[in-house]
């Protein structure tokens, strides 16, 4: 395909499959982990690729509540499959991070500040629902009046080269929360597989640089309307959906339905959901100090609204029982979260429900409620 | 479609999370069983210097190896030299604080939240219902209140707890007596030596005559009290915009981050911990919320 023009910011490029090698290794050249969906021991996770031969080709996930397989399908593309628990947020806000250690002198305490560790990424193939996240998560650690630094200094690096989705998974519903399965915008690169090629569009300078001398063509009609008529089927194949009409007003009237004893009595508060969940930021600070007493290091780590200790403090348990921590979760996600930030905290990615071991469905609990709200 | 090209660039000098602020014990005030106030004086003269706060708000203090716990400024929010927290050892950071000793350092975060509303207030009668802990964030208040005396109409100080030796910062009373504070104080037991009001604080509060048309009532204390309280205020007719109410829960940052202290769209470190009563009305009989 010689071509003796250049691609621009916003334009839609064609690339040979095989010619993704080359954007990965100019990647790492720029100093980038490329990071993306690889199976390791036996299971889809993000970690770090150098290869398009790395990329789970063929494969689909099967997805229910409480049940996820990953299927070889035979089928010929490398971005077909649903992610796993994993999410981006684990590199962006990362499950445990060092924040500073201090040793004990004769005047107090010596503040050792660790040097700060902020990774180059290159998320690859991010979906719509996942971008998504991200986004609610920037509103969440880079406010006005609070910027978290380790957030911040991770996420302003980070290239994304998001993709279109076009084979929905059993516990998706982003068409339900407005959010995919097409990618909107936020991206350097967005890429839509065909069968032949992959459509890539450029989103931002930096990704223009990186693809401006590979071999392409223009992504002619055909293939966009193809890419197009994917991803009108793949709106079609959600595997659930939500109706959001009036949500948090739905939710935040009936705190005291029964209904939320119900559900609390099949949950195990195992925190899972929260911890798969792309947009929940709860964390803790936890020191660890040597057993001489003279020098402690202070950490970060993911928190949950699931956790018995979460809401304690002298004089008891805010929240002693499982279902409140249930109503808790959900009312905050679907409900008060709008108030905080501008969206709901939730992109229909149906992490929760795939991976709740009590296979609770926040679908079904809200069509639940609903009903029992009418009555 | 298109986004901002993305910054390669990384920071060298950030503000790192939860970095504490040095500062040391220079006296420590024993208050009540359990109790006591520690004065604090940041170990960099400008740092004391740039600190102030508001009458209400708290710093999150810490202790290395132990944590850090939420605790309201009590002293004098125009004393620029010292900053004072009465503390209730309770918990594993206050437990570790009783152990420390003048002349030892704690780490300081703050001030952080929102404050009462001494300059709305004015021009109005204050109405202070407090119990037993609850009077530490209050004193603040009650300081400006007595600076700005002339400000105020009629101030009440209506102070519960459980027995006399509970009762908090005694000694004081017959200054803010005389500052034309009516300073009136309940125990929920009495004994032989005790010949002031028995009974708790809502149930006193009925006994005294306020014009709930310009009266602002201030709450802080046990939530059943706070729930009491605000029950007899609404009976009386105080329009829920001039109620105000302290609150606390389990907090880790202090600016509205980890998440631990929400109360439906709030957090009560950000948002509060001093609200307007009309803004928890929705969620405040919600049992476990």
């Amino acid at each position: 395909m010689p071509n003796d023009h250049r691609p621009k910011l916003g334009s839609t490029i064609a690339i040979q499959k095989p010619v993704f090698n080359t954007l990965l290794a100019r990647l790492r050249e720029a100093g980038y982990q490329t990071i993306g969906p690889c199976i390791k021991n036996d299971t889809l996770v993000y970690d770090s690729i150098e290869s398009i031969n790395e990329l789970p080709y063929g494969y689909i996930s099967e997805q229910n509540a409480g049940h996820f397989r990953l299927i070889q399908a035979g089928h010929k593309n490398y971005f077909d499959v649903i992610p796993g628990a994993q999410s981006w947020k684990q590199f962006l806000f990362p499950p445990r991070v060092d924040l500073f250690a201090l040793r004990k002198n004769d005047k107090g305490w010596e503040t050792i500040t660790p040097p700060l560790d902020a990774p180059a990424y290159a998320f690859i193939g991010v979906r719509a629902c996942e971008l998504a996240a991200i986004q609610i998560q920037d509103r969440i650690f880079m406010r006005d009046d609070f910027n978290d630094p380790i957030y911040r200094n991770r996420r302003k690096r980070a290239f994304i080269l998001s993709v279109d989705c076009s084979n929905p998974a059993g516990t998706c519903f982003c068409v339900s929360m407005g959010t995919g399965p097409r990618v909107k915008g936020g991206f350097d690169l967005n890429l839509t597989e065909l069968d032949d090629v992959f459509l890539l569009t450029i989103g931002s300078e930096l990704a223009l640089g990186l693809v401006s001398d590979l071999p392409f063509e223009d992504a002619s009609a055909f293939m966009l309307s193809t890419a197009e008529r994917i991803m009108d089927n793949a709106a079609k194949k959600m595997g659930r959906s939500l109706d959001i009409s009036d949500l948090p007003e739905l939710i935040l009237k009936n705190l005291d339905d029964p209904y939320w004893q119900e559900i609390g009595s099949r949950c195990l508060s195992c925190a899972n959901c929260t911890q798969v969940c792309p947009t929940c930021f709860c964390w803790d600070a936890l020191d660890h100090m040597s057993l001489n007493g003279l020098e402690t290091s202070r950490e970060r780590v993911w928190d949950s609204c699931f956790n018995p200790g979460y809401s304690y403090q002298a004089g008891g348990n805010t929240r002693p029982t499982i279902s409140s921590r249930y109503r808790q979760w959900l009312s905050h996600k679907l409900g008060t979260w709008e108030q905080q930030n501008g969206t709901l905290g939730c992109v229909g990615c149906g992490r929760c429900i795939t991976w709740c071991p009590a296979e609770i469905d926040l679908t079904k609990e809200i069509s639940i409620l609903r009903k029992e709200a009418s009555k | 479609m298109i986004t901002s090209s993305t910054d390669q660039s990384v920071e060298t000098n950030t503000n790192h999370l939860l970095e504490p602020h040095w500062a040391e014990i220079t006296a420590i005030t024993p208050e009540i069983e359990g109790v006591s106030t520690y004065w604090l004086k940041f170990t960099d003269p400008l740092e004391q210097a740039a600190y102030s706060f508001q009458p209400g708000q708290f710093n999150m203090v810490y202790v290395p190896g132990f944590g850090e716990a939420a605790i309201s400024i009590c002293s004098d929010s125009q004393d620029r030299s010292l900053i004072g927290h009465s503390i209730r050892f309770v918990g594993n950071v206050t437990h570790a604080i009783s152990r420390l000793k003048v002349g030892d350092v704690v780490g300081l975060r703050g001030p952080f939240g929102t404050s009462w509303p001494v300059k709305q207030m004015e021009g109005k009668d204050v109405f202070i219902a407090c119990g037993g802990i609850g009077l530490p964030p209050l004193r603040p208040a009650l300081y400006h209140i007595i600076r700005n005396r002339e400000k105020y109409g009629k101030v009440t100080l209506l102070y519960g707890a459980r027995t006399a030796s509970d009762l908090m910062y005694t000694n004081e009373y017959d200054s803010w007596r005389e500052a034309n504070i009516d300073v009136q104080v309940t125990v929920d037991r009495g004994d032989s030596s005790w010949n002031g009001r028995i009974g708790v604080v809502p149930m006193w509060f009925y006994n005294f005559r306020i014009d709930p048309r310009k009266t602002a009532v201030l709450t802080c204390g046990p939530e059943i009290m706070i729930r009491f309280v605000i029950f007899e205020a609404l009976a009386r007719r105080v329009p829920p915009e001039s109620i105000y109410v302290s609150l606390e829960r389990n907090m880790k940052c202090g600016q509205g981050s980890c998440g631990h202290c929400q109360l439906g769209p709030y957090f009560i470190c950000k948002d509060g911990p001093v609200f307007r009563f009309d803004a928890l009305q929705p969620f405040f009989n919600v049992e476990e919320f």
